[in-house]
């Protein structure tokens, strides 16, 4: 089976090569095709102020680069990142993230004014929301409780086929109506009238807020998205109801946004517009960003990105996500619980860090990543509370390496002696091959061990990866949200991200009772001993680091503020 | 003539029939699907996407619909890179971004890359040749993306004091946003035609009629463009036509680095994202397209040299 597969790869690629040729002069298909190494930090600095936006009559438009075009806009079936963003300026949910005076976003009340909880005696809990007054869409309707209830039975139904679909699987019915078994209109939510909107949970959700303010759930309207699945590419029909509008998309170069004169909020915006450009080249973002043409960046060539943190113009946010290198459970050799415990330990996680990835991410102690609330938000965060599985500090090194060939004798391989050669695979990507050579040395040194490394083409790799056709492979978690479920959940028994093919009933066991209890104190203990079987005693993968999310913004505009989740908010700033 | 015209579309449509098969099969047993991402939609969501796009079907029987739908002028929806366009809107507007900086760097590189061909062939041996030889062969040698990065890096804003043009390409903006890719994506072809013009025109200069011209006391200007040039474009008509077609659906690497929101980039992103009806519609448009400058090229033959018929091959 492999093997077809490999023999039919082979067989497009050359077709691919052979297209390739005539599409232009034969160079390999690679994205990283501008090395502008030859520009330096310095000039950058020169650079930087060049006033891009500044307008002879004062008005200030702010251009900013995500990413390249957007899979789709339309706020449910997005599930990207950089469409997020740009969601969460053309429309608006329950709840929305608002500025909390140090550039973090924090939850604010939204479309809805103001909500009341109710938990029922079987423990089903209901909420009753109150929508604000005046709120419209950008083309002068009202925004209705109705709205939100046909966008959220839209998202559930499988027809949409909204890849976010379980990101409101709290919602009663919700298991019925996503798998077909149940018309849509049996979910759980309802508008009282055009101001009342009843939702209920089957259980009390402790992340419930930060969901209302998820862009799968912000309103779409019907008589807009039913019929017409282009809707979000005319500027006539892609009405939302936030704070900026569409005003116009020229497809593979940019997406302009002009403020929205029906938002209830329109007084206190900031930039006249947004130009999200669209672009899919990291060498050309940070040409256009230090000529003046782009105001905001967040994606940087692998090789120039330590310089630029070393002299500041990077700005580093927290991002809750996670990198590591996932063992298949399931295979010959990394059965063994030991073995995948002696691979993790012999990693320097500081060496990558500092030396390889060099973008200013953390070396992970554990799997779910610091930032992440435990049962009190306010307190400190799961990390800290669940604690340190190795240390991470330089001077212990030495101690986990002796560790680790501790432990591979242990399985029956003193020194190495008669380990067989295993693959490390990742997708084809130059920090990922940098990382995986990191690691092949590492193994090798430490333990003695001979690894080999594979790449294969991004698709072909998630493929393998979920299949589990590999040894051991790169991986990475973002949160989708601000809780440890996001990443703890995701292990459990035939799971659709369970790359590993883990399977552990006592794991499993947790899982179940974490998401039974509402009591928040009870909920995290269950996390914190999934996350101890996980990472302590099976070893089932091995963190790496924790995500950072590095960006540059022009010296002259402030007001701009960013959730850990990835999000980016333009709407509110200003220049100085 | 006639008959030789509907000889050739009868060819044109199998052969774009065979392409279009070729492909769709080619493109089903690559494992991956567009559905797949760092987090993968669950069982019942990659169901419900399989049903709602046709891929729960057997790859032949898919292939069947696709085949039926093409006959109507149906190219499908993208499922993934712009979910739920059509995909020939999204043809049409990104190919007219790429011909028009494809036909443009094209203009320019036969100008003058004949021009230049000529004139080296003419002052064979001389200094002009020479450096002449050496551009060319910097030409050929010199990938684009290079050509590309070093416009971009020098001229665009690269050294602030010689910004002259644009980073980010914006067609609304003005002829400035095309000199950077223009040149880039036809400096290959420039210096190839220059190349190929020189060598069949050395050929030319030395036939017998030429010799017969200068007995007859022609001048230069008239013995080079009327009589040489002209049995000297056969080789670069050659090389043109399916230049043309390739050029004018985008460079890819060019539009990468210029950020040409253009179809060439495109083709290339399908193939990763499994994207495939974006897959086919481009393919077929590009085979379509060369199909149709391979006849044109045909034709510019017997304009070139009379004597060619089209129907008996050769001359």
């Amino acid at each position: 089976m492999r093997k077809t597969k490999k023999i039919m790869s082979l067989a497009l690629a050359s077709a691919m090569a052979v297209s390739l040729a005539g599409c232009g002069q034969s160079t390999p298909p690679a994205t990283t095709a501008a090395p502008a190494e030859t520009t330096t930090a310095a000039e950058a600095a020169e650079t930087t102020e060049a006033p891009a936006t500044e307008e002879a009559d004062g008005e200030f438009n702010m251009a900013v680069c995500l990413a390249s075009e957007p899979q789709t806009i339309d706020p449910a079936l997005n599930s990207a990142v950089d469409g997020a963003i740009m969601v969460n300026h053309f429309f608006e949910g329950l709840v929305k993230w608002e500025d909390d005076g140090t550039g973090k976003a924090k939850t604010a009340p939204g479309q809805a004014e103001s909500w009341e909880k109710v938990v029922n005696d079987d423990g089903t809990v209901t909420y009753t929301f109150k929508m604000r007054d005046g709120i419209t869409w950008s083309d002068g309707q009202p925004v209705t409780a109705g709205d939100f209830e046909y966008s959220w039975k839209r998202l559930a139904s499988p027809e949409t086929a909204a890849d976010y679909c379980y990101m409101i699987d709290m919602v009663k019915g919700y298991a019925e109506v996503s798998s077909g078994e149940a018309d849509k209109d049996t979910l759980a939510i309802k508008a009282i009238d055009d101001k009342t909107l009843e939702i209920v949970l089957s259980y009390d959700c402790p992340y419930f807020e930060e969901i209302m303010a998820f862009p799968a759930t912000f309103p779409v309207r019907q008589d807009i998205v039913e019929g017409n699945e282009e809707w979000t590419y005319d500027v006539a029909t892609y009405i939302g109801n936030g704070p900026y509008k569409m005003q116009e998309w020229s497809h593979n170069a940019y997406i302009n946004a002009v403020k929205n004169e029906n938002y209830y909020n329109y007084e206190k915006l900031g930039p006249d517009s947004i130009k999200f450009t669209l672009l899919d080249d990291a060498n050309a973002m940070l040409a256009a960003y230090k000529s003046g043409e782009l105001d905001f960046i967040e994606e940087f060539p692998t090789d120039e990105i330590a310089n630029y943190i070393a002299s500041g113009d990077i700005t580093i946010e927290d991002y809750i996500g996670c990198y590591y290198v996932c063992f298949n459970t399931e295979d010959e050799v990394f059965k063994d619980p030991l073995i995948r415990k002696a691979f993790s330990l012999a990693i320097d996680r500081n060496y990558i860090v500092e030396n390889v990835s060099q973008s200013g991410e953390l070396p992970a102690t554990g799997y779910v990543p610091a930032g992440v609330n435990d049962a009190d938000p306010s307190g400190d965060d799961f990390r800290t509370i669940g604690g340190d599985y190795y240390s991470v500090a330089p001077e212990d090194y030495e101690k986990n390496c002796e560790e680790a060939r501790a432990l591979l004798a242990e399985a029956g391989y003193p020194g190495g002696e008669g380990f067989p050669t295993v693959e490390y695979m990742y997708n084809t990507n130059d920090k990922h091959k940098a990382i995986g050579e990191a690691l092949q040395s590492m193994w090798q040194e430490v333990l003695g061990v001979n690894v080999t490394l594979s790449n294969q083409d991004w698709n072909v790799f998630l493929e393998s990866r979920k299949q589990g056709q590999y040894q051991i492979a790169r991986n990475g978690w973002i949160a989708d949200y601000n809780d440890p479920c996001s990443f703890i959940d995701m292990w459990y028994t035939d799971g659709g991200n369970n790359d590993a093919q883990y399977s552990n009933p006592e794991y499993d066991a947790l899982i179940d009772a974490a998401k039974a209890t509402s009591v928040p104190k009870e909920r995290m203990e269950a996390f914190h001993k999934a996350e101890d079987i996980l990472i302590k005693d099976d070893a089932v993968l091995a963190p790496v680091y924790f995500y950072t999310q590095p960006y540059m913004l022009a010296d002259d505009i402030e007001g701009m503020y960013y959730t850990p989740l990835g999000y980016f908010f333009f709407g509110y700033t200003s220049k100085k | 003539m006639g008959k030789y015209f509907a000889k050739r579309l009868g060819m044109a449509v199998v052969t774009i029939f065979l392409v279009t098969c070729i492909t769709f099969l080619l493109m089903n047993a690559v494992p991956g699907s567009p559905w797949l991402s760092e987090k993968n939609p669950s069982e019942a969501t990659l169901a419900a996407l399989n049903a709602k796009y046709g891929l729960d079907k057997p790859v032949i029987v898919q292939l069947g619909i696709y085949l039926k739908n093409l006959l109507r002028g149906d190219f499908g929806v993208s499922l993934k890179m712009q979910k739920n366009r059509a995909v020939m809107n999204i043809i049409l507007e990104m190919f007219p971004v790429s011909a028009k900086v494809g036909a443009l760097a094209l203009s320019w590189a036969v100008l003058v890359g004949v021009p230049l061909g000529c004139l080296a062939a003419f002052k064979r041996g001389k200094l002009t040749d020479s450096i002449l030889r050496v551009v060319c062969t910097l030409g050929i040698s010199t990938p684009s993306f290079v050509v590309a990065s070093i416009l971009l890096v020098t001229l665009a804003g690269g050294i602030a004091s010689l910004k002259l043009f644009p980073t980010i390409f914006d067609p609304a903006a003005g002829w400035r946003s095309y000199v950077l890719p223009c040149f880039a994506l036809g400096f290959y072809p420039m210096c190839y035609t220059a190349r190929q013009t020189r060598s069949a025109m050395l050929d030319s200069l030395n036939q017998e009629y030429i010799k017969t011209a200068r007995a007859k006391g022609l001048k230069n200007s008239k013995i080079i463009f009327k009589h040489a040039l002209r049995n000297a474009l056969i080789p670069v008509i050659t090389y043109l036509g399916p230049q043309v077609a390739f050029t004018l659906c985008g460079g890819f690497v060019v539009e990468s680095v210029f950020s040409i929101p253009g179809l060439g980039r495109y083709f290339v992103q399908s193939i990763q994202n499994r994207d495939y009806p974006v897959i086919m519609g481009t393919t077929i448009f590009l085979a379509t397209f060369i199909i149709l400058m391979n006849a044109v090229v045909d034709l510019l033959y017997k304009v070139a040299d009379p004597r060619i018929h089209l129907t008996k091959g050769g001359k």
